[in-house]
This record gives structure tokens, C-alpha cells and sequence, in this order.
């Protein structure tokens, strides 16, 4: 037992920070959940791509570097650390390819992930409908048998980007007999096919971030189904595991935004109350921890010991970290907090993680009856 | 990179359970409420000399295991699981490396490795436990220094111990003799008691839960188990989530403690400041939680939850609370003292 990385590891580290260090635009791009910012992420997605940092875990072929999981947090790590630019490719680069790699034709990952990989294809997911959120399996988009193909109806929402992005993932009902997570199919949708309406809308923050997506008798090909019909529920499954467990919020992150929290504290003594200090040193504490949990994980993943619904641990763990750094950092800018800058914004997205990505609710029902193994129902 | 459990703390780990499923059952700990343990070694202790406990750090040369504190730690939780009501911790962990540390007292330690002798130790001037059933007790004091004292229950002023398995003594800060152990030896032997005492609290934690699991799956009203509410579920869940944040600090701790014996480091001192808040407030948030959700029963001393929720409390304040960890782990950060 060891944490020690090897020394191909550190020269991994080391070449990722140098050009890091020399690329990271010295000065905050504007928010990608806005149309100008997004297009000013674009450009940065494509300078990525372009010396290959895009997708580090992928193989060659499609624009990686076949890095291991170890190589992967390495990254993240160094580029939380440099500040480096949001990644609005996120949706599609974390959660859509995962799933791709698991269940995709060869032909649908040769297609696609290279395009994805070189921000030509911009993702965002289509999970959430007007109703239903939490109760994901009680969607009701369709999905009807046609000639050569499939045509989509309903209503997706919550659509991080989605009025940025060019495609879609999402769940549909293809079997209208069904009920719940039967006979649902994983499609992949062009959001310029005929029929597709996309209505941008603003989130807390007041970025047009959201979106809903109509969609009306949209045709897609065969080749849009993603993992087999009617087997859409167990595809999803894979891709939520991704979107819950380490792949999207990784410890980098907060150990950069605890180390800027802690900065904060040191700038402001004249406010740091016994209370406001066991805060700052929970918050830091916890984001080591972080560390540590995804460092055990990851090395029983690569002994063959997936971590299974053990990631809703993750996803509640790293999204209430999220809130408490940010709550501790306004109360340490005093009347400050009330202008709108990087912490008071981060608070307000710090308020969505217990609600992406599976609820903090629905998470420790996981928790509670697949780890802790609790009988299920009674709600 | 590797940060799983090795085969040899899986083993040393699971050859203790079973020990300890036999020799310490809940019985064992509620009997020793009844009557303080004999002076020295008694059935208990020595069956955990025969799997080498006391004794694991001392040299393969001179009787012992020869591990290192990281493979021993897992083989500690499950002390703190089975409540073992026994300086464990302040024997193999705090009091070995310290006799051995060129103070003179190799012989003692031979004898710990040997299963003959049992020694307990406290930071100076707080509560002394287990004085009674130990021949010798350690005082580990903040500037660095160390005193040694035998018998240390005679002359002392027996406390009323909230976990009567674990008995506490008031002993005079200045009785016994100086030893001449060097401030880092003394500074290293202190983070050893917080990190083998936030092992035993994972081990504990991880006990009530699994106690509290049992029980609401059981326990019916309105015609279905308790543990099918969603408001159950969310406190559990929630207990175990700091259990399992817990459990990783305090393996790093370990590797912190063993890559810096002596503990020049700041960063070991945080390191293992951070398991120990870390697992107290984890063991201290199940154990109220388990009392919770076992309702009446819970409150109740002839149900066994309380032997290991009143250890669990003594554990947590014991070398420090959670409190001074943070406040330590902040000085070490570099943070302003608070206005």
C-alpha cells in the first residue's frame, strides 16, 4: 500500500502543467453557459484538442492518450490547479462516451467520438422531462417504428447547454406498451433534424445555461439507437454510474477551490470567527478526503472492483463539500458577497449539485438500500 | 499508486475478528463493567498476544512482529469494533516505538512482545484508563517530554467512568520517572495514540451500524420494517457516508506516520489530525444515530448498543478531540488565529 505516483506519472504531471501553464488564458473566459462565452470555450476546447489534452483517457485513435485512470486524476488535478476553462464538452466527453466505449457499434464510435473529442460535436443530455425529474423511468417521450428508422415526440428539459449544443443523448419510450424502465430505447439525436425546437432559459444564476427541447415527429436513422431497443434503461444505468461517481466532478476540483478558500481566510483575519474557521478547515478537510476515497476507488477499480452504487457515496460527498466551501467563502467576504463575481456565482452553482445528476435524496435512498442493503419501497 | 489494504493488513485483520468473535463478544465488555481487570495480562490480552498485537512494531530480533503502523491499523479497527477493553492501542502503539526509541527500556518492550506486560498511556494531565489492569502508564505531555511510572493505579484517584469497560483514573502529572526520549519520539508517539484511537472509532462506528442495519430491518411498525421509512434510510445513509470518508484518512495517516517516524513533517501531524476528527465525529454521529434509530431500546442499558456508543464517546475525546485536530490542522494551514 502506497501513495506514491511512478515516475512516468510525474512526467505525465509535468508535461500536462507545462502546457498548461503556457496555454491557460491569463484572464477568466466569460461564463460557457452564455452564448458569447460559449464560443470563447469552443476555441479553447479546440486548442485541446489540438495538443491532445482533450480526452486523455481515450484511446489514440480518436484523440487521446490511452492514459490510465491514475494519468486521468493527474490531469484533472493540474487543471483544476491552473484555473484553467470550464469544459462544456463535459456532457458529452464524461457521460455520453463512457457509454459509447460500453455499447457502441464500432461504426457509431468511429463516427462520433472523434468529433467529440474534437469539439466539432457539441452533447448535452436528454433525461429530464416536465414530468419527470427524480422518477426518470416515468418519461414519457416516444419513440415510433418507421421506415428505416425512428420518429422522436416529447419534451426534454433541464438541458444543461442544450441551446449550445448541436446533438442530443436521451431516453425514449419505443415500446408503447410499456410501463416504467421496460421497453425504453437510448437515442442519439442531431438537434438540427427537422422538427427539433430548442428554447434556451435562464438558470439561478441567470445564465441561459438550461434548455427545453421539443421534439415533433423527429426522424433519425437506425444507426441512433445507442445499446439496443429496449434496452435503454440499462445503458442510461452506465452513463448516470459516470455522471455519480468520479468522472464528472473530480477531487482536482476541490482541491483547488478549498485552496482558494483557504487563501480567502488568510486575507480576511478580521472575520475569521472560531466558527467560520473550523468551516475553512472542514471544507479543506473534507476535499483531502475526497482525494483519498477516489484514490481507494480507483485502485480497487484497476483490480477488477468497480465501485458499484458506493458513487452515490461520491455525489453526495463532493456536492455538499461544494456548498459548504462556498457558503463559508460569502460569509467570509462580509457585505462583499453580495456582488456578483466568482465566489457568489460559484455559490449559486454549488446549489445545483444536490440536485444533478440523481438528487441528494435519491442518492442515499441508493446508498441506504444498495449499500447498507435496507428493504426497499416506503417512500 | 496503490492505496488498497495490503494482503498482509487483510489477513492480520480478518485473524482478528475471529479472535475476538470468540474472546471479546458483547458479554466480555459488559462483564468487564462488573469488575476492573486483574493486574496484567488476562485471557482477553492474551490471546491477543498470541496473534502478536501488543507487540506487532517490536522488532522480528527481539520477539515481535517487526509491521509497520499502516498494517497494523486495520487489525486495531477491529479492536475498536469489539470494544476490547484493554489499552491496546497506548501498548502496541503509543508505548513500543516510544521504550524502543533508545530510552532504556528494550527489556519492557520484549515484554510486551512476550504478552507479559500491559501498558496504558494518556496525554499528562487528563484521565489515565486502565490503570488498574496495567503495570506501567506513559504520561506524553505537549513540550516534547515523557514520564514512566509503574503501578500506576496505586496513588491514583479512580474516576467514575462514563464507559465503565474503561476505567479512568486521575494520576499525579509529576509520579513516576522522566524518560529520556527525545521530543520527537514523544511528539510521534502522541499522533500514534490519536491514529490508533480514530482506527478503533471506524471500527466501532462501523459495529453500531451494522447493529442499527439489523435492527431496523427487523423491527416492524405499521406493518412494515422501520428501516423501509425514507427518514431512517437518510440517517443511516448519512452516518455511513462519514464512516466511509473516515476509514481512507485514517489508512493515509498511517502511511504518514510510517514514512516520518519521528514526525518532523507538518503534514503528518495533519494528516493524522484529520483522521482523528475525522473518525470521532463520524463514530460520534453513528452512535447517536444508532440510539435514534433503534428508538426506546436504544436508551436502554441492557441492550449492548451502549457499551460501544459510551465507548465510542470516550474514544472521541481521548487525544484529542475533533475540535483540537481542526484547530491544529488549521494552524498548520496557515490560517489566522480566530478573532
Amino acid at each position: 500500500m502506497d501513495l506514491i505516483w511512478s515516475e512516468a506519472e510525474e512526467a505525465f504531471r509535468a508535461e500536462a502543467r507545462e502546457w498548461l501553464t503556457v496555454n491557460v488564458p491569463d484572464t477568466p473566459l466569460p461564463s460557457g453557459d452564455t452564448r458569447e462565452g460559449f464560443t470563447a470555450h469552443l476555441d479553447w476546447e479546440r486548442r485541446l484538442f489540438d495538443a491532445r489534452w482533450s480526452v486523455v483517457s481515450w484511446p489514440e485513435r480518436y484523440g487521446g492518450r490511452d492514459a490510465s485512470l491514475w494519468e486521468w486524476l493527474i490531469f484533472e488535478e493540474e487543471y483544476y490547479r491552473a484555473g484553467a476553462p470550464q469544459r462544456v464538452t463535459q456532457n458529452g466527453v464524461f457521460l455520453l462516451a463512457p457509454t459509447l466505449f460500453e455499447f457502441g457499434t464500432p461504426g457509431q464510435q468511429d463516427t462520433l467520438l472523434p468529433r467529440m473529442a474534437a469539439a466539432q460535436d457539441l452533447w448535452c443530455q436528454g433525461w429530464s422531462e416536465p414530468g419527470a425529474g427524480s422518477d426518470l423511468a416515468d418519461l414519457s417521450s416516444r419513440a415510433s417504428r418507421v421506415d428505416g428508422g425512428w420518429r422522436l415526440s416529447g419534451q426534454k428539459t433541464w438541458t444543461t447547454r442544450g441551446a449550445f449544443c448541436t446533438h442530443l443523448f436521451g431516453l425514449f419510450r419505443s415500446d408503447p406498451e410499456s410501463v416504467r424502465h421496460k421497453g425504453l430505447t437510448y437515442f442519439l439525436v442531431p438537434l438540427d433534424a427537422e422538427g427539433v425546437a430548442v428554447r434556451g432559459f435562464g438558470r439561478l444564476d441567470g445564465d441561459e445555461g438550461f434548455a427545453e427541447v421539443f421534439l415533433d415527429d423527429v426522424f433519425v436513422p437506425d444507426s441512433a439507437v445507442l445499446g439496443g431497443v429496449g434496452k435503454g434503461w440499462s445503458v442510461a444505468m452506465a452513463t448516470t454510474g459516470s455522471e455519480r461517481g468520479l468522472t464528472l466532478r473530480p477531487p482536482g476540483r476541490f482541491l483547488e477551490s478549498t485552496r482558494r478558500l483557504r487563501d480567502l481566510a488568510v486575507a480576511h483575519p478580521e472575520r475569521l470567527s472560531g466558527r467560520l474557521r473550523e468551516d475553512v478547515v472542514e471544507a479543506c478537510m473534507r476535499a483531502e478526503a475526497y482525494q483519498l476515497f477516489t484514490l481507494s476507488q480507483v485502485s480497487d477499480l484497476v483490480k477488477g472492483r468497480p465501485a458499484g452504487a458506493e458513487s452515490s457515496l461520491n455525489k453526495i460527498w463532493w456536492s455538499e463539500l461544494d456548498v459548504l466551501t462556498h457558503r463559508t467563502a460569502l460569509a467570509l467576504r462580509g457585505a462583499e458577497a453580495g456582488v456578483d463575481e466568482q465566489w457568489s456565482r460559484g455559490f449559486q452553482f454549488a446549489l445545483a449539485g444536490p440536485i444533478y445528476a440523481g438528487t441528494n435524496e435519491i442518492q442515499r435512498n441508493v446508498v441506504a438500500e444498495r449499500v447498507l442493503g435496507l428493504p426497499r419501497a416506503g417512500r | 499508486m496503490d492505496f488498497s489494504p495490503t494482503e498482509l493488513q487483510r489477513e492480520l485483520a480478518e485473524g482478528t475478528r475471529e479472535v475476538l468473535d470468540r474472546h471479546c463478544p458483547p458479554t466480555v465488555v459488559r462483564a468487564a463493567w462488573e469488575k476492573p481487570g486483574a493486574n496484567g495480562p488476562d485471557a482477553l490480552w492474551s490471546a491477543l498476544a498470541e496473534l502478536g498485537l501488543p507487540g506487532a512494531l517490536v522488532p522480528e530480533g527481539a520477539g515481535g512482529l517487526g509491521l509497520t503502523v499502516s498494517d497494523l491499523l486495520p487489525a486495531l479497527l477491529e479492536t475498536g469494533r469489539a470494544g476490547v477493553p484493554a489499552p491496546v492501542v497506548e501498548t502496541a502503539l503509543v508505548a513500543v516505538p516510544l521504550l524502543l526509541a533508545g530510552s532504556g527500556h528494550d527489556e519492557l518492550a520484549g515484554r510486551i512482545a512476550a504478552g507479559d506486560a500491559v501498558v496504558t498511556a494518556a496525554l499528562a494531565g487528563e484521565p489515565v484508563p486502565w490503570t488498574g489492569s496495567s503495570g506501567h502508564a506513559l504520561l506524553l505531555d505537549t513540550a516534547g517530554a515523557a514520564r514512566l511510572l509503574a503501578q500506576p493505579a496505586q496513588g491514583a484517584e479512580q474516576l467514575p467512568s462514563v464507559d465503565g469497560s474503561r476505567p479512568l483514573a486521575r494520576v499525579d502529572p509529576s509520579a513516576g520517572a522522566a524518560m529520556t526520549a527525545d521530543p520527537g519520539a514523544v511528539r510521534a508517539a502522541r499522533l500514534r495514540g490519536a491514529l490508533g484511537t480514530a482506527a478503533q472509532l471506524v471500527g466501532l462506528a462501523e459495529r453500531q451500524l451494522e447493529m442499527t442495519v439489523g435492527y431496523v430491518t427487523q423491527r416492524h411498525q405499521f406493518g412494515v420494517p422501520v428501516g423501509s421509512f425514507q427518514a431512517v434510510k437518510h440517517h443511516l445513509a448519512d452516518a455511513l457516508l462519514g464512516v466511509r470518508f473516515a476509514e481512507p484518512a485514517v489508512r493515509r495517516a498511517g502511511l504518514a506516520v510510517d514514512a516520518d517516524p519521528a514526525a518532523e513533517r507538518p503534514d503528518t501531524a495533519m494528516a493524522v489530525s484529520m483522521a482523528k476528527a475525522f473518525a470521532s465525529d463520524a463514530a460520534d454521529t453513528v452512535s447517536r444515530t444508532a440510539i435514534q434509530c433503534h428508538g426506546a431500546i436504544g436508551y436502554t442499558d441492557e441492550y449492548d448498543l451502549q457499551l460501544y456508543a459510551k465507548r465510542t464517546w470516550a474514544l472521541a475525546a481521548a487525544w484529542g478531540t475533533a475540535g483540537e485536530h481542526r484547530a491544529a490542522y488549521g494552524d498548520a494551514l496557515g490560517l489566522p488565529p480566530a478573532r
